[in-house]
């Protein structure tokens, strides 16, 4: 590479107008620094290339840098950062400190371990981990759909007068305590599903082997039930803005070439707003893998593997919620800190898998030619 | 500024003149009502002394009694010798009043008051015993035509004293259950659904056809839930009430100076099984002179004239026999 490139004359000038630059005399203020890469002349060779001043920073009083309103925003928001991180790190160490005595007892089995018996102190985590997940799971299939529609309905196809309540009402259910969703779910939802949505599942999806067994209402799905209808807002919301920030070339391009009103959403829209929905979605579940009291009132609280989800089941959150106040035992502690720690383990497990996802979502080109 | 500081000197003088003497329980949950009531009115008697009481579970109480971060705790199951090792003064428990609990049911159709024997509980809650037609139900139920109907068994998903005595009792009168899951305030139950609190099993309750639970006697009579009567050790069907309750404790046996005696299945003619005292948990040496004063002098009146209060909040007060005991107990605090 030429030395030439460095020298911003030689550059084409059709980047900026001339009017977008400083005024002379404005420049003329610019401090030594900013000018230095522009006195590298053509021909010189690097090592010839005037050195940076070391540091600015380094000339001038630590006392006096607090108050430049730079360095102190900058410090204010690096402390900020540096608290969340050490939050973090206390809630590990609080977790594996108190954990220690039923790691100790129990080991990497705790995790594998299926029984939950605190007279005989016996201990094992992974219904609760089964629970949290697949309540999880049910909820994010019910709710992503439903959400992303909404969304879409919202942004792109509901008359302009609608748009604010419908919006506004979506919002709305974010803002309501889990403990009325859970009293809700208990005297309306329960029996709904249990005398007519978990029978007609039974009559015609048994075959899978997820809708067997005696239909109490309360169980697994009602739980992801719940949960769905808890995270949909969020999920909802956030793709609206995100849909909402698709230029709106995009969709005239779309149709003039011809797409029809649904092309043009999956061509010109979802797609361009694909990597914020699975954020939005990844938000979602983060919600669903930690709510516990609406969950609580719904699963059943059996700790158990069960492949119907009619069956019930219990959650990592659930679990901790119900029993801690009560707990006497030691180790019956420690057991309960560990079922917190692996809450922490999973979580941090599924973002990192979700924030992979993203990854490959958000990896292709942004608009493909066509929408194949 | 000038007017705040004056206000605020006067609110500091009234607040350290008001409560001169103050003293922190945490624990149990179920003597809430009384405990708080107990305590509010002795502050009415003497305004310069304040109880707080803070109902966060028996667990979290002997946690705290244990760190030391409050003077005295409150237990529904009374300690074990190791627990009480563990503690950093000897400790006194006391039990303040009774609680019972009942099984409730709801099966359509069903409108007689159901009889249980201690092996048709044991039987439901191991999972032997599933359907409402069973032998065993219609045999002590003669002339209750029950139908044939699969039977929903709902227990407490919360760890709760509740679930202790309901777990006690049944280890008492089925070696099965001893066995095969035991007391305490959370078990391994072996069939069920688990529902919150006794409002959760209450409403699990009424909403499921053929379903049973426990709740605790003084939720059923506060919301008129249908329960049944139980066989006790004399074989008479007693039905749960404050008498019943009281007499189970009459007829326990206890030591003059140790209340942890269960009295489920008591052997009283009278006597209601599934019973239970509930415990204060009182360090028997004090730093604090005066506290410990003023704390002796609340529980010779909760145990004389507090007494008394225990039947409007539908708590059962406790038989003389036991009160003048813990009299002559409460000696040892010191």
């Amino acid at each position: 590479m030429s030395a030439g490139f460095l020298d911003h004359q030689s550059w084409p000038k059709l980047q900026k107008p001339m009017g977008a630059l400083p005024k002379p005399e404005i420049r003329d203020k610019v401090p030594a620094r900013r000018t230095l890469q522009n006195s590298v002349q053509p021909g010189m060779a690097p090592s010839e290339f005037p050195k940076p001043v070391a540091n600015i920073m380094q000339a001038v009083p630590f006392w006096k840098r607090l108050l430049n309103p730079d360095s102190a925003f900058k410090g204010l928001m690096a402390l900020a950062g540096f608290f969340v991180l050490a939050i973090v790190a206390l809630i590990l160490v609080e977790l594996l400190q108190r954990s220690s005595l039923a790691w100790q007892k129990f080991g990497i089995h705790f995790f594998f371990g299926s029984e939950w018996d605190p007279v005989s102190g016996a201990f094992g985590a992974l219904p609760f981990i089964y629970g949290t997940l697949v309540s999880s799971v049910v909820a994010l299939v019910i709710a992503v759909p439903l959400s992303i529609a909404v969304a879409v309905f919202v942004t792109d196809m509901c008359p302009r007068l609608l748009r604010k309540p419908i919006a506004y009402a979506t919002e709305l259910l974010a803002a309501i305590p889990s403990v009325i969703y859970g009293l809700w779910a208990i005297f309306v939802l329960v029996p709904i599903l249990r005398l007519h949505v978990e029978p007609w599942l039974m009559k015609y999806f048994a075959w899978t082997g997820l809708f067997t067994g005696p239909a109490y209402g309360i169980g697994m799905l009602a739980a992801g039930t719940v949960l769905a209808i808890m995270i949909i807002p969020i999920i909802s919301s956030i793709s609206r803005e995100v849909l909402t920030v698709v230029p709106q070339h995009q969709r005239e391009a779309a149709l003039a070439l011809g797409a029809t009103r649904w092309e043009m959403v999956r061509m010109a829209v979802l797609r361009n707003a694909r990597a914020g929905i699975v954020g939005a979605i990844i938000l979602g579940l983060g919600r669903a893998l930690g709510e516990t009291i609406a969950v609580t009132m719904v699963i059943g609280n059996a700790p158990q593997i069960a492949k119907s989800l009619l069956a019930p089941g219990y959650t990592m959150a659930s679990v901790i919620a119900n029993e801690f106040a009560e707990a006497t035992g030691d180790l019956y502690l420690s057991a309960l800190m560990e079922i917190g720690l692996a809450l922490f383990i999973v979580t941090i497990i599924v973002n990192i898998l979700a924030g992979l996802m993203v990854w490959t979502v958000t990896r292709g080109t942004p608009v493909r030619a066509h929408g194949q | 500024m000038n007017r705040v500081l004056p206000v605020l000197a006067l609110l500091a003088i009234s607040l350290s003149a008001a409560a001169q003497t103050r003293l922190n329980g945490a624990g149990a949950t179920f003597p809430y009502p009384i405990y708080s009531k107990w305590f509010n009115e002795y502050h009415n008697m003497h305004s310069d002394i304040e109880i707080n009481y803070q109902s966060i579970g028996s667990g979290g109480g002997i946690r705290q009694l244990q760190s030391g971060t409050v003077d005295f705790g409150a237990s529904d199951m009374p300690l074990d010798d190791t627990k009480v090792k563990q503690m950093p003064t000897p400790i006194l428990q006391l039990p303040t009043v009774l609680g019972a609990v009942v099984p409730a049911y709801d099966i359509s159709g069903v409108t007689a008051e159901l009889k249980f024997t201690p092996q048709i509980l044991a039987g439901i809650y191991l999972g032997t015993i599933t359907n409402w037609n069973d032998k065993a139900i219609a045999a002590t139920n003669s002339g209750v035509s029950l139908p044939d109907k699969n039977i929903v068994v709902i227990h407490r998903s919360d760890g709760s004293g509740t679930t202790f005595v309901w777990t006690d009792y049944l280890s008492k009168v089925s070696s099965d259950w001893k066995s095969k899951v035991g007391s305490n305030t959370s078990v391994s139950w072996p069939v069920g659904l688990g529902a919150k609190g006794n409002e959760g099993v209450a409403g699990m309750i009424r909403q499921m056809d053929g379903s049973i639970g426990y709740v605790e006697l003084i939720y059923a009579l506060q919301n008129k839930i249908t329960f049944g009567s139980v066989k006790n050790s004399s074989g008479t069907f007693i039905k749960a009430s404050l008498e019943s309750t009281t007499a189970a404790a009459a007829s326990a046996k206890m030591a003059s100076n140790d209340f942890r005696v269960s009295i489920t299945n008591a052997s009283g003619k009278e006597a209601y099984p599934i019973s239970s005292f509930t415990y204060l948990l009182i360090p028997k040496q004090w730093k604090d002179n005066g506290k410990q004063k003023v704390f002796l002098d609340f529980l010779n009146w909760m145990l004389s004239d507090g007494q008394s209060m225990t039947t409007q909040l539908n708590y059962a007060p406790l038989p003389a026999t036991v009160k003048e005991k813990e009299l002559l107990a409460l000696k040892e605090i010191k």
